[in-house]
C-alpha cells in the first residue's frame, strides 16, 4: 500500500516536471519561462521526495528526504525572484503581447501599460 | 517494480536534455541561467530516484548540497545582471 502511494507520487512528480520543461521550451520570453518552470519543477521534485518518505518511513533515507523538501522550496523560489528582478533591471524586454508591467509602474511611476512603455522609450 | 523506477530515471534524464536544448537556444543570458537553475533541480530529482533504486542515503546529501550550490550560483548571476559588476 505504501509502495502504491509512493509510485503514484512519483508519477505526479514526473508529470509536473514534464510540463515545467515543456513550458521552459515553449513560452515566449524569460519571465513566462521562469514562472512556468520554477513552480512546476519544484513541486514535482518535492513530490518525488515525499514519495521517499512514504516508501521508507522514518529511517535515514526518509528523514533526509523530509529535510530536503523545505530547503528546495525556499531556495528555489528566492533564487527565481532575485533572478527575475535582476533581469528586469538588466533591461531584457517583455514579450510583444504582454499587457502590464507592475514593476516598472512601481519604480518609475506612471502607468505600466505596454503602449506607454513604447512611447517613453 | 524496478522497471518503473528505471523508467522514472530515464524520464528525468530526458527532461534534463530538454533543459539543455533551452541552454543552447536561449537568446539572452537570463534564459540560460533559468535553464541551468531548472537543470539543477531536475538533477536533484535524479539523485532521489537513484537513492530509491540503490537504497543508499548519501545520495540525498548530494542532492541537498546541489540545491544550495545552485542557489548560490543563481544569486550570483542575478547580482551580476542587476549591477553589471561583481565588486559591490
Amino acid at each position: 500500500m505504501n509502495e502504491l502511494i509512493s509510485n503514484i507520487l512519483i508519477g505526479i512528480g514526473l508529470s509536473f516536471s514534464f510540463f515545467g520543461c515543456l513550458g521552459l521550451l515553449r513560452f515566449p520570453d524569460v519571465y513566462n519561462r521562469l514562472q512556468s518552470a520554477t513552480k512546476c519543477v519544484t513541486l514535482g521534485t518535492c513530490a518525488i521526495m515525499l514519495s521517499l518518505v512514504i516508501r521508507y518511513g522514518f529511517n535515514d533515507i526518509g528523514v533526509k528526504g523530509l529535510i530536503a523538501i523545505p530547503v528546495l522550496f525556499f531556495t528555489s523560489t528566492a533564487g527565481a525572484h532575485a533572478l527575475l528582478k535582476g533581469s528586469h533591471i538588466f533591461g531584457i524586454k517583455l514579450w510583444d503581447k504582454s499587457v502590464v508591467d507592475h514593476y516598472r509602474e512601481d519604480t518609475e511611476g506612471g502607468e505600466g501599460n505596454k503602449s506607454e512603455n513604447n512611447e517613453n522609450a | 517494480m524496478m522497471e518503473y523506477i528505471d523508467f522514472a530515471l530515464w524520464f528525468l534524464i530526458a527532461m534534463a536534455a530538454l533543459c539543455l536544448i533551452r541552454v543552447i537556444l536561449g537568446p539572452t543570458v537570463a534564459d540560460r541561467v533559468v535553464a541551468i537553475d531548472i537543470l539543477g533541480i531536475i538533477v536533484v530529482g535524479i539523485c532521489v530516484i537513484l537513492s530509491i533504486s540503490t537504497e543508499r542515503s548519501f545520495l540525498i546529501d548530494v542532492g541537498i548540497a546541489w540545491i544550495i550550490l545552485s542557489f548560490i550560483g543563481t544569486l550570483t548571476m542575478a547580482k551580476y545582471l542587476e549591477r553589471r559588476k561583481l565588486n559591490e
